[in-house]
């Protein structure tokens, strides 16, 4: 009895004692098709790094914000986390739930670009808390060969887009294969396909409060974009979702896709054969700058209440380097936010060329962080143009007069 | 005064009665009261902050845009629970008699008409995803094949179809239900009375008007106390064939759907906010209380004893 007694005590007192030897990191994540990378990123990182530890967690999804919200409200939160951007990254941040970082205790910050850090900001301290880790884009994906057999280019203007639609029609292709049954996918149609026509000067404009959506720019915007999409989605696109017209584009029914980078990645999974470009959508003359709508996906934070807080920043600091962006991009071929990192992947590399020509993606960057949120207003508004139950003039001013609620700007 | 003294068989029913009444104040009484209490309070994220007493049920009912998104939501609902007192308990009654009468096929038709009610929500929603699908359809291609092709619709992207096209789907899978009750209490009837209403009528009307449906109202407390419940309630089908977001703009929007929305956040609004969330459950949960506790002492008053 007395040995197990003794044995017992041991036991206990090399558990207490055990952090004292060696930090064992708790990191978690949404990514759960990606845990045998981050498996690999960690080994590294642990080599590099004797006596720190870190334990890889996932969890779903689209309970990820809620399940992380819920345990650093209990104190039992992770040290190292995924956290998403913008209003998402808000809704933990300002309850002061996460370290800030700063090029003092990361010094690789400083080479991010300032778009990047913003989307992992707080708006009213401008202060950064989370490692950015990477970028999307709104764009055109086409099927290369489909537009080889048809002896199209790359559209250069707003026109060469239509009448590149209208000769694939003729050929019994279906230009597009989006459709807009599904809400958030009539936000990536209207900033996809619009983002040159509304242009950087509005972009700008908007931003210093200047012009608001009522502005000509923007909803001439949204009539070219309802033109193309009632004479070349395919037919009955307002009933259409999404993953139907993800299908579509893999099995070569369709043309194009007005979609997320994300996708590129998805179409060579459900079909591995098909090749692929992509390109911004044009504005109306080839003079106009063709603009990508950007966006950055989450951050890699630290859990201000952590009791290894060295560990974690020390941890961070490996996330933010240049060596473990460039394993990010070769092995989740996704676009690292990390300066300097080159792409194995021709399409990627591609992406971010085009990535240097851009306006953030509207409603996400910036009008996602009150209610009703930009996002819900565009989606429904536009699914209510697509059926001709509104005009792009009315959804100027039912935007402006939505984000008025919330959006000091607007307030009048 | 009488004496309680712990007796055998009284230490025996309170060992088997506590466990069961812990276990419901756990998981049902104790969720529901702090929803209530949740509402009360101002919230950031998941973060409790300052009591604001009323202010939240003012905001959901009073303040844009949260009140044109309730009042849309509840009046949905309200479509949906005449469109389904007709289109599920109607034709669930119609059903009952067609198989209580032992038409040819009854056998048969029990089992067909019980069927689709076993059958996994989430089954029946992407099923009839695929029937209403624009391009490939099941319901689009019948109509173009019988030459109706002006009739093809994108059933779930239009606000004038999207609705009834899940009404429809739920119609389809839920018909059993009410059928099944109605069948059970029409053979509860007792023969000699079906005897005497033959020696003076022929009439299946008045046969259905005068005995048939009297001597099933207790059936039909049920299913249209459930039915009602039910459709305030409704959430799985819209979620999978129109989305969170009740889409197409709002036209297939629940009080359900609204209600997850508003505290969970969704894709595309970054807000999550417990205590409107808290808000609108309770108000949700008070009128279906309210309704359903007068629906059915106003149903059983009519309940006839034999």
């Amino acid at each position: 009895m007395k040995t197990i007694v003794r044995a017992g005590t041991l036991l206990s007192a090399l558990l207490i004692a055990a952090p004292a030897f060696a930090q064992d990191l708790t990191f978690w994540s949404w990514r759960q098709e990606d845990r045998a990378a981050y498996e690999q990123f960690i080994d590294t990182f642990e080599a590099a790094n004797p006596g720190i530890t870190v334990k890889f967690e996932t969890f779903e999804a689209t309970n990820y914000n809620t399940i992380l919200s819920t345990a650093l409200a209990g104190g039992t939160g992770p040290d190292v986390m995924m956290v998403r951007a913008y209003g998402g990254l808000e809704n933990v941040a300002v309850a002061g739930y996460l370290e800030e970082l700063t090029t003092e205790s990361v010094p690789a910050l400083a080479n991010f670009a300032e778009p990047a850090l913003a989307a992992e900001s707080v708006r009213a301290d401008g202060k950064i808390y989370a490692v950015p880790f990477a970028s999307q884009t709104q764009l055109v994906i086409y099927n290369s060969k489909i537009f080889a057999d048809n002896g199209i280019e790359e559209p250069q203007t707003w026109d060469d887009l239509m009448a590149a639609s209208q000769k694939l029609k003729d050929a019994g292709i279906i230009p597009f294969a989006n459709g807009t049954a599904t809400a958030w996918q009539n936000e990536t149609v209207t900033f996809g396909l619009g983002s040159s026509l509304m242009g950087k000067a509005f972009y700008d404009e908007l931003m210093a409060g200047t012009a608001d959506f009522t502005d000509a720019r923007f909803t001439s915007a949204l009539a070219s974009v309802n033109e193309l999409a009632q004479d070349y989605f395919p037919d009955g696109f307002i009933g259409l979702d999404y993953p139907s017209a993800q299908q579509l584009f893999s099995s070569g029914m369709a043309a194009m896709f007005v979609g997320g980078s994300y996708e590129l990645a998805t179409f060579k999974t459900q079909n591995r054969d098909i090749e692929m470009g992509v390109f911004a959508a044009p504005g109306k003359t080839a003079e106009d700058a063709k603009l990508v709508g950007l966006y950055f996906d989450g951050g890699y934070a630290v859990n201000a209440a952590s009791p290894n807080k060295e560990a974690a920043i020390t941890f961070v600091n490996y996330l933010a380097s240049p060596e473990f962006g460039q394993a990010f991009a070769n092995t989740l071929n996704n676009i690292s936010t990390i300066p300097g990192v080159t792409f194995d992947n021709p399409l990627l590399a591609e992406v971010n060329d085009l990535n240097k020509s851009s306006i953030p993606y509207l409603m996400l960057a910036h009008f996602r962080y009150g209610e009703p949120s930009g996002s819900v207003l565009i989606q429904g508004e536009m699914q209510k143009l697509f059926s001709g139950e509104t005009t792009p003039e009315a959804i100027g001013e039912a935007l402006t007069t939505g984000l008025a609620a919330w959006y000091e700007p607007f307030k009048k | 005064m009488p004496q309680f003294r712990m007796t055998g068989r009284g230490l025996w029913i309170t060992a088997l009665i506590v466990p069961p009444l812990c276990f419901v104040a756990l998981f049902i009484v104790y969720p529901i009261i702090s929803a209530f209490a949740y509402a009360f309070f101002d919230w950031q994220g998941l973060k409790r902050l300052d009591f604001v007493g009323l202010e939240n049920f003012h905001t959901v009912l009073f303040v844009e845009p949260y009140r044109s998104w309730t009042l849309n939501a509840f009046k949905n609902n309200i479509i949906v629970f005449f469109a389904l007192m007709v289109l599920q308990n109607g034709l669930g009654f119609i059903l009952a008699y067609a198989l209580w009468r032992e038409l040819p096929g009854a056998r048969f038709h029990r089992i067909a008409v019980f069927l689709p009610v076993v059958l996994s929500t989430i089954i029946v929603a992407y099923l009839f995803k695929l029937f209403y699908h624009p391009l490939f359809g099941l319901v689009n291609i019948s109509l173009k094949s019988i030459g109706l092709s002006e009739w093809a619709q994108p059933w779930l992207g239009q606000s004038g179809t999207a609705l009834w096209s899940i009404i429809a789907a739920q119609a389809w899978h839920m018909v059993g239900f009410p059928t099944l009750v109605f069948l059970a209490g029409m053979q509860r009837i007792p023969s000699e009375i079906l005897d005497a209403v033959r020696m003076e009528t022929e009439s299946e009307w008045v046969k259905i008007t005068k005995i048939v449906w009297p001597l099933v109202a207790p059936s039909a407390t049920i299913v249209f106390t459930l039915l009602f419940v039910g459709a305030f309630n409704w959430f799985e089908l819209p979620y999978i064939m129109g989305g969170l977001d009740g889409s197409p703009f709002g036209s297939t929007d629940v009080l359900g759907l609204y209600f997850y929305r508003t505290a969970f956040g969704n894709v595309s609004s970054g807000q999550q906010d417990f205590g409107l969330g808290s808000a609108l459950a309770v108000l949700i949960f008070i009128f279906i209380a309210a309704i359903a506790a007068v629906i059915t002492t106003r149903l059983r008053a009519r309940e006839i004893q034999l």
